[in-house]
């Protein structure tokens, strides 16, 4: 035990990456299955908001780039549940999870979208400060995550833009419609703020996770640099932050900003946000009116199965030999479950 | 509930260069799984041939025998060409 912890302390030091089955510690592997889960559970969750403009969309063209947006969120909560799947969990239990209400995602997704400016400042600020929280995963201690970390990085910059450019057009049309996009940023930028999670003093496990490099930066840093990245661009668009202590702060050579509304972050996580029900009752049912795709195209396989083996019985143990298989990942194969318990 | 297997997934980028392991995928069947696999990771060109397999068919070394099982190419440091010494006026070596 002594070897493969030196061995694990080694690979973190060095910079190298912890992969799946390798030995780890079980607060490394739990803080990992805990983070990815919820970073794919948000994903997931983030098809909502912006999903039920896709039938709204002012245009063809718009309707093509939301509906590519929200089909990237489900591609990300996939890679996101994969790589969760080479700690040894089962995705399927993941998503029971998440229905059950024992794992959590982000909470700026427990808020509405009131107006399809509100597409526009999702691009712009959520995905903004997801890109600012996503860019330094890259570099994440753990192989699976990292990796998947890139791919979804390299897809995030497009949903930024068509926000903001989303948000150009409409600023350069109506009075009406300028009016729109005030609103959406106006009722978006502080929860966006708060995606950053707790400030530093209050986030018990920052120090752990950047010892074990799963982080490598802290809440506030990251926050910080959102903001100071930011001003600009709303400059730019001609509209005013909700913030009346934003200011440029030569000192520090960063902005100021307003104290952060904590008892709001802490009343959204904890299931009290304006649409956790709905959400996490969407999701439910998206998963049980499922069920009959998923058991069709089983039986299928199953029947295709003996078809192509001749056994009348085959087909009964084809549909068995589903379950058996889930948990290993990454090119590690079945084994991988004996590595990850070991 | 049925569950469907786990399969890995690997991309030919371009021609000229290997399939890439990029990450896994749940499907009922192996015709399925490509689908899937094209959908979730070849949504922008990022691939020209993709091949599944499913994760129980792969066979792997294991993590604890990793320094003795790759031991017989440790000490064979003549199988490199630094190993040996070229007056430095022999060209084209």
């Amino acid at each position: 035990m002594a070897v493969l912890e030196e061995h694990f302390e080694r690979t973190i030091e060095k910079d190298r990456r912890v992969e799946p089955r390798d030995w780890m510690p079980e607060g490394y592997r739990a803080t990992m299955v805990r983070q990815i889960a919820q970073h794919a559970h948000s994903e997931i969750i983030g098809m909502q908001p912006e999903g039920e403009w896709i039938t709204r969309a002012p245009s063809l063209r718009r309707k093509a780039i939301l509906l590519a947006k929200v089909q990237d969120e489900a591609g990300h909560g996939l890679y996101l549940y994969s790589a969760a799947e080479t700690l040894g969990v089962d995705r399927a239990e993941l998503t029971l999870k998440l229905i059950e209400g024992r794992q959590k995602y982000s909470s700026i997704f427990n808020y509405p979208t009131l107006s399809y400016a509100d597409v526009g400042v999702i691009g712009w600020l959520v995905d903004g400060a997801a890109i600012c929280n996503q860019v330094p995963l890259c570099r994440s201690s753990y192989g699976p995550y990292a990796r998947a970390m890139i791919r979804i990085c390299k897809e995030e910059s497009f949903h930024q833009r068509q926000g903001y450019e989303l948000l150009l057009t409409m600023m350069a049309g109506t009075e009406a419609q300028r009016s729109l996009v005030r609103d959406a940023v106006d009722r978006w930028w502080w929860p966006s703020l708060m995606m950053f999670g707790p400030p530093d003093d209050a986030s018990p496990n920052t120090a752990r996770s950047m010892a074990w490099k799963i982080k490598r930066h802290t809440n506030d840093e990251l926050r910080q640099r959102f903001v100071d990245m930011t001003v600009p661009q709303a400059e730019a668009l001609g509209v005013t932050l909700p913030d009346p202590c934003l200011r440029w702060n030569a000192e520090r050579g960063h902005h100021d900003f307003g104290e952060i509304d904590w008892s709001e972050l802490k009343r959204v996580i904890s299931g009290d946000g304006p649409c956790n029900a709905q959400r996490v009752g969407v999701r439910r049912a998206a998963h049980e009116d499922g069920a009959w795709v998923r058991e069709a195209a089983a039986a299928h396989a199953a029947k295709a199965a003996a078809r192509a083996t001749g056994s009348p019985d085959a087909a009964g143990r084809a549909a068995t030999a589903g379950g058996s298989a889930a948990g290993a990942g990454d090119g590690a194969g079945a084994a991988a479950r004996a590595g990850a318990t070991a | 509930m049925s569950e469907w297997p786990l399969y890995e997934v690997f991309v030919r980028s371009k021609r000229g260069l290997n399939h890439v392991h990029v990450g896994s995928l749940h499907a009922a069947d192996d015709e399925t799984a490509l689908r899937h696999a094209r959908d979730l990771y070849t949504r922008r060109n990022e691939g020209v041939s993709i091949w599944v397999v499913r994760s129980e068919h792969i066979t792997a070394t294991s993590p604890d025998e990793k320094d003795p099982f790759f031991a017989p190419s440790g000490d064979k440091v003549y199988r490199h060409p630094t190993f040996y010494a070229i007056p430095d006026d022999v060209p084209h070596m």
